[in-house]
């Protein structure tokens, strides 16, 4: 490739998930992102359970985003021959596990808030 | 809190890596701001409206004020060529290869939808199928090549999908055809034949990648140990490039593939799945001086199922213009640039973009890309008084495909040597699921992006 715009790099995404999906997807993305920092901002501190509920969830959301991944671009775990496709699968695993430690977080903070002053 | 573990995940996570790469990029920053478009009222005609006419005919539109820039194509549909061997694969649809070309081209280009039936290089004029007269004052030559069937003695497109027989480079439909044909043969089993043509041909990779995509789907259904896959090599080699070449030998020993050197398919019985070769005379040096000639010979080779590819040449349009080579690729006829600049070397306001060019690599998209800016700087720089500088290496890219999931990503120019776009990271002869994914899912929007100008 000679080099790599912002534009080309879009339509990479749409190619990978149709367009209707990757769109869709960066909504949700934007709406969850918005709505975890307006629990932060609403509640004004991290609640440590829920930060460790959400971190509980990390595992499964790095084994999901993999298995996502690979079954979008005709591929499985046996075909990853080298130390970039490594980095480039934990990359994924990684974002996958953030994002629904992210997830977790914002939905516990939004179906149940803090009460009362001091709980979390 | 189940409803939320539907997948938002990783969809959340391929935001995360898409805003990184934004990132990355922005504090990259763009490039060099936009040139002024230079005034001009000069008449440009590109025949062809393939890759390289598409890109060079919107990159001018962009560069150029006051140009009448017309492209000369009677196709009405584009094809993704580089598509074609994901949908002899079952990977894709023939639909995933098809838009309309029309779609492609900016607002400052005319689309003439007519063949070209005539080019006069020294009158300069191109007399189209309908026959009306374009005069132009430069000329961009794109027609891309034909593919010569006619060439493969009994051998017809209508065959396609039966018998065992696949033409993916035929199109869509036949790619899609040949999907059929593969996806038969490796249900049972049998023999399957490979090979390429003697000429010059477009992505010489495509021939190794489906011989690679119909063992692994042989092996996948488990009928590979009851298959034969045979590779009838027309020379000595795998791949031009010695380098390549010692690697895909290695990866064809380890699949267990059996090689045939020097033979040239001259013909098909799809009644009889007997595929006909010529194979030339050969001369052998023994130890103690004494040489072994052994003549030329007819070789057939039965067949369960096989893709043919036939020999490539230039249009006729162009073999009668006076613009091929007149003691280089004879047979076929490519036009006579030069390998830098892509500038006619008989007539300068004439230049070559793409497959029909007389040069000794760069019959891929690839090349398309790394060839446009070349002609854009020269033709654009004369046009602004100037002259050009840019030049062209023989920049050619081959994603090659050695099984469903993985690819070597194989670049080299004119030398032979590698040029990896990703030195260090991405391992141009490792069959790594990262080459696999350019060629899967970034190769497109990429190709869709060079169409629109964005080389």
């Amino acid at each position: 490739m000679k080099e790599l715009t912002f534009e080309t790099l879009l339509a990479v995404f749409e190619e990978i998930f149709g367009r209707g999906l990757f769109w869709a997807m960066v909504v949700i993305a934007a709406i969850v992102t918005v709505a975890y920092l307006y629990v932060l901002v609403r509640d004004r501190h991290m609640s440590a359970r829920k930060f460790l509920l959400a971190q509980l969830f990390m595992p499964l959301g790095a084994v999901a985003a993999v298995i996502f991944v690979l079954r979008m671009t005709n591929s499985a775990l046996s075909d990853i021959g080298g130390p970039v496709d490594w980095i480039v699968l934990l990359g994924v695993a990684a974002a996958g596990a953030v994002g629904l430690a992210i997830l977790v977080y914002t939905a516990q903070s939004l179906l149940r808030p803090a009460v009362k002053s001091g709980a979390d | 809190m189940e409803q939320f573990l539907r997948g938002e995940t990783s969809r959340r996570g391929f935001f995360g890596l898409a805003a990184g790469g934004a990132a990355a990029l922005a504090v990259a920053g763009p490039g060099a701001a936009r040139a002024e478009p230079v005034r001009t009222s000069a008449r440009i005609v590109i025949l062809g409206a393939g890759a390289a006419g598409t890109a060079m005919a919107n990159r001018l539109a962009e560069r150029l004020e006051g140009a009448a820039i017309t492209i000369v194509d009677g196709r009405q549909q584009h094809w993704y060529q580089p598509g074609f061997t994901l949908v002899a694969a079952g990977l894709k649809p023939a639909s995933y290869t098809l838009s309309d070309t029309g779609d492609w081209l900016s607002d400052g280009v005319e689309w003439i939808g007519e063949h070209a039936a005539a080019i006069d290089p020294e009158a300069q004029i191109v007399t189209t199928a309908s026959g009306s007269r374009l005069e132009y004052d430069y000329l961009i030559v794109a027609t891309g090549l034909s593919l010569d069937w006619d060439a493969v003695e009994g051998f017809s497109l209508d065959q396609v999908g039966q018998n065992g027989i696949g033409a993916l480079y035929a199109g869509p439909e036949q790619a899609a055809a040949t999907w059929r044909a593969m996806d038969a043969f490796t249900d049972k089993g049998g023999v399957a034949l490979f090979g390429r043509p003697p000429t010059e041909m477009k992505c010489a990779g495509a021939p190794l990648k489906y011989t690679f995509l119909t063992d692994d789907y042989l092996r996948r259904k488990g009928r590979r140990d009851a298959s034969q896959i045979i590779y009838a090599a027309h020379n000595k080699a795998l791949f031009s490039v010695p380098v390549v070449d010692e690697k895909a030998k290695l990866i064809f020993d380890e699949r267990g593939f059996d090689v045939r050197w020097s033979h040239v398919l001259t013909g098909i019985d799809a009644a009889a799945k007997t595929a006909h070769y010529r194979v030339p005379e050969s001369r052998a040096l023994a130890a103690d001086g004494t040489v072994t000639v052994t003549p030329e010979r007819e070789v057939q080779i039965g067949f369960d199922f096989t893709n043919v590819i036939p020999p490539q040449r230039a249009p006729q349009v162009v073999r009668d213009s006076g613009l091929s080579w007149a003691d280089r690729w004879v047979d076929q006829g490519w036009i006579e640039v030069d390998p830098g600049t892509l500038r006619h070397r008989r007539y300068a306001n004439v230049f070559g973009v793409g497959d029909i060019n007389g040069v000794p690599k760069g019959k891929t998209a690839a090349s398309v890309k790394w060839q446009v800016p070349v002609v854009e700087d020269h033709l654009v720089a004369e046009l602004d008084g100037r002259e050009g500088s840019a030049i062209y290496n023989g920049y050619t890219s081959c994603p090659m495909i050695t099984k469903i999931g993985r690819a070597m990503l194989v670049e080299f120019d004119y030398e032979n040597r590698l040029t990896p776009s990703f030195p260090g990271v991405i391992a141009p002869l490792e069959e790594l699921w990262i080459s696999w994914l350019m060629k899967e899912i970034a190769l497109k929007p990429t190709y869709n992006a060079m169409l629109r100008g964005k080389v």
